[in-house]
């Protein structure tokens, strides 16, 4: 019974670490923009066959993960300078664009990639595994979960002690005054859901090797980063870490223990979090 | 002279539209017979949208999950209790109305975005049980062998036609309660709460509640249709309760018109006629589908309909001797 809590934990925290690397993009889009990107999860499944293809081509796992990143971050930048912004704040035409996108990129990845689903060749030094008490647990998914820790930290030091996070946080607290006294609002705006891309991207091709890529990925790990910023809350960095912890627990748990219900399982946190504090955990209003 | 010529074009309208739906169906070939009914029935689950979309303001993004209920319980109870016509289509739209009720809770203090994020999470929940709960719903593989049902008259439904036709006198009598609907008191007060809540709330209307209605009601016309898309189908499957299918009735209502019945109907029509007219000379549904998005929202962010009046309007106004132009630069 330990032994099952203690690799079922461990398995929900790689799952959550990717969850972190896909809302923490979608949570700051909609914290500085006020955009809910539903294209959010092809950048993650984009990211994921660039990384695939650069990877089967180079051999270098690294290489193909910033591949993935950079490619669908530089989507993500065109995408917002030559559309989103021609609806600035206007929730329902944006979001339909982002939706209109999400179905050009699966349909686009379908034709280039095919059908089949694949997994990501893991790196030979990550591969084989540790012993944790009792347990052997593959090393791919602790170095998966100490990378998102890495972003994490990295994204709340840039956040918290560059000038550029001050001019974010600048634009995410009030827009119109940021823009007021001198800061390029929409550039911040473009570099972010740029940024955003880029981070779902990498953590899809991070993921690769244990999830895989498919058609279809797309919306199911939407529909999840969504359930993590309901639960977190909108636009928190920290609201985006501890709802994916909570959410990656519970959907592995909810898999293991019942499998028939386990999309069903989400619904009882989100239910929680929604009826008790609905701004989300960390969300301000 | 205003109010003649839009009389006349909505006599026009109507007219045109008695005649494709009521009186040319015998003559086309079965399968426009089968493409109208498959656009009647998308009809109801647009304008049931629209409800929520264009009266009160509220966009959904879970709508194809109650859809979906309805027509899961058609199909189970169909095919395995052997349920008649009428116990189904209680107990589906029942269903789809208990769901909302309780999603309700969780929704109705949402405004905009928010109100989206969480309808699209709920719309997922609803998918996943429908994938995962394999004992139930066969998960991927659906439900098939729907029978369609035997009305009590003693006309057989198996046949296209007369499928066609009783579907058409449900979607009148759905349409025509839900134009009643948005004409009464209520429908007004939900069009206050889209225009400002807090206003609403200021002059003492209980705007949570109206969200709360409005969001069950428009479930259970969207059940409604769900239990004739079973019937229709005679097969039932997690794809028709995904995201996607959301998407696409919001982009049906958008299309056509929001904060109108008949546009979202029109949208439905023009939508599901581009699926199957398209999917039989290619593969590349999405890539279009995606494309007619970004052009719709890029171009006619108001509705066909909306376009259309707009239009009308300018022709109006030329034949009453003055330009459009004149009209706008008005103070």
């Amino acid at each position: 019974m330990g032994d099952f809590l203690l690799v079922q934990t461990l398995n929900g925290l790689s799952f959550a670490a990717l969850l972190f690397l896909l809302s923490s993009g979608l949570s700051l889009i909609y914290g500085v923009m006020k955009i809910v990107n539903i294209a959010h999860g092809s950048f993650f499944m984009v990211g994921t066959y660039v990384g695939l293809s650069v990877i089967l081509r180079t051999n270098n796992f690294f290489l193909g993960a910033l591949a993935g990143g950079l490619a669908v971050g530089v989507l993500g930048f065109v995408m917002e300078r030559g559309f989103l912004r021609r609806f600035p704040l206007q929730a329902l035409p944006q979001m339909m664009i982002t939706l209109g996108f999400a179905l050009v990129f699966r349909d686009l990845s379908l034709l280039i990639w095919g059908g089949d689903p694949y997994i990501l060749p893991c790196p030979e030094y990550l591969k084989g595994s540790v012993k944790i008490l009792h347990v052997v647990f593959p090393i791919y998914r602790i170095f998966i979960f100490c990378v998102a820790t890495v972003v994490a930290v990295a994204l709340w030091l840039f956040n918290e002690k560059t000038l550029v996070g001050a001019k974010l946080r600048a634009a995410v607290d009030d827009h119109e005054m940021a823009g007021g006294v001198g800061l390029n609002v929409p550039m911040i705006s473009g570099c972010m859901f740029g940024l955003g891309a880029f981070l779902a991207g990498f953590g899809g091709v991070m993921g690769g090797p244990i999830f895989g890529v498919y058609p279809g990925l797309d919306f199911e790990l939407l529909s999840l980063g969504f359930v993590v910023v309901i639960v977190g809350g909108r636009g928190s960095l920290l609201g985006s870490a501890v709802g994916s912890i909570l959410v990656g627990l519970v959907d592995n748990f909810g898999k293991a223990l019942i499998p028939e219900l386990s999309y069903f399982t989400l619904f009882a946190p989100m239910a929680l979090v929604v009826a008790l504090k609905p701004t989300g955990l960390f969300g301000k209003e | 002279m205003k109010d003649r010529l839009t009389s006349n074009t909505k006599i026009i309208g109507l007219i045109l539209a008695v005649f494709v739906l009521v009186v040319m169906p015998p003559f086309y070939t079965s399968y426009w017979v089968t493409l109208l009914t498959q656009m009647l029935i998308f009809a109801i689950l647009a304008m049931s949208l629209d409800l929520l979309l264009g009266y009160t303001g509220l966009s959904s993004f879970g709508h194809a999950g109650f859809f979906g209920v309805a027509g899961y319980t058609v199909a189970i109870l169909s095919t395995r209790y052997k349920m008649g016509f009428l116990f189904c289509i209680i107990s589906g739209v029942s269903l789809s109305v208990l769901i909302s009720m309780i999603f309700g809770f969780l929704v109705a203090h949402a405004t905009g975005v928010y109100f989206l994020i969480i309808t699209l999470a709920l719309g997922m929940v609803l998918w996943g049980l429908a994938f995962r709960w394999v004992t139930m719903t066969g998960g991927d593989n659906g439900i098939s062998g729907i029978v369609r049902p035997d009305i009590g008259l003693p006309i057989a439904l198996k046949d296209p036609l007369t499928f066609y036709y009783c579907v058409f006198v449900f979607f009148l009598i759905a349409m025509i309660l839900m134009a009643v609907l948005v004409r009464s008191p209520f429908g007004h007060s939900l069009k206050g709460v889209r225009e400002s809540e807090s206003r609403m709330r200021v002059l003492g209307y209980h705007s949570w509640l109206h969200k709360y209605l409005a969001y069950v009601v428009s479930a259970a016309f969207a059940g409604f249709a769900g239990v004739f898309w079973a019937y229709f189908n005679g097969f039932i499957s997690p794809f028709d309760m995904d995201l996607n299918a959301s998407i696409e009735i919001v982009l049906m209502v958008i299309l056509g018109g929001p904060g109108t019945l008949i546009g979202p109907a029109l949208g439905a029509g023009i939508i599901v006629f581009l699926k199957n007219f398209i999917s039989a000379y290619t593969q590349r549904w999405l890539l279009i589908l995606g494309t007619i998005y970004i052009l719709t929202i890029l171009y006619a962010p108001q509705g066909l309909i909306n376009l259309l009046k707009d239009w009308l309007k300018g022709r109006q106004n030329k034949a009453c001797g003055r330009k459009v132009s004149d009209e706008q630069t008005e103070p």
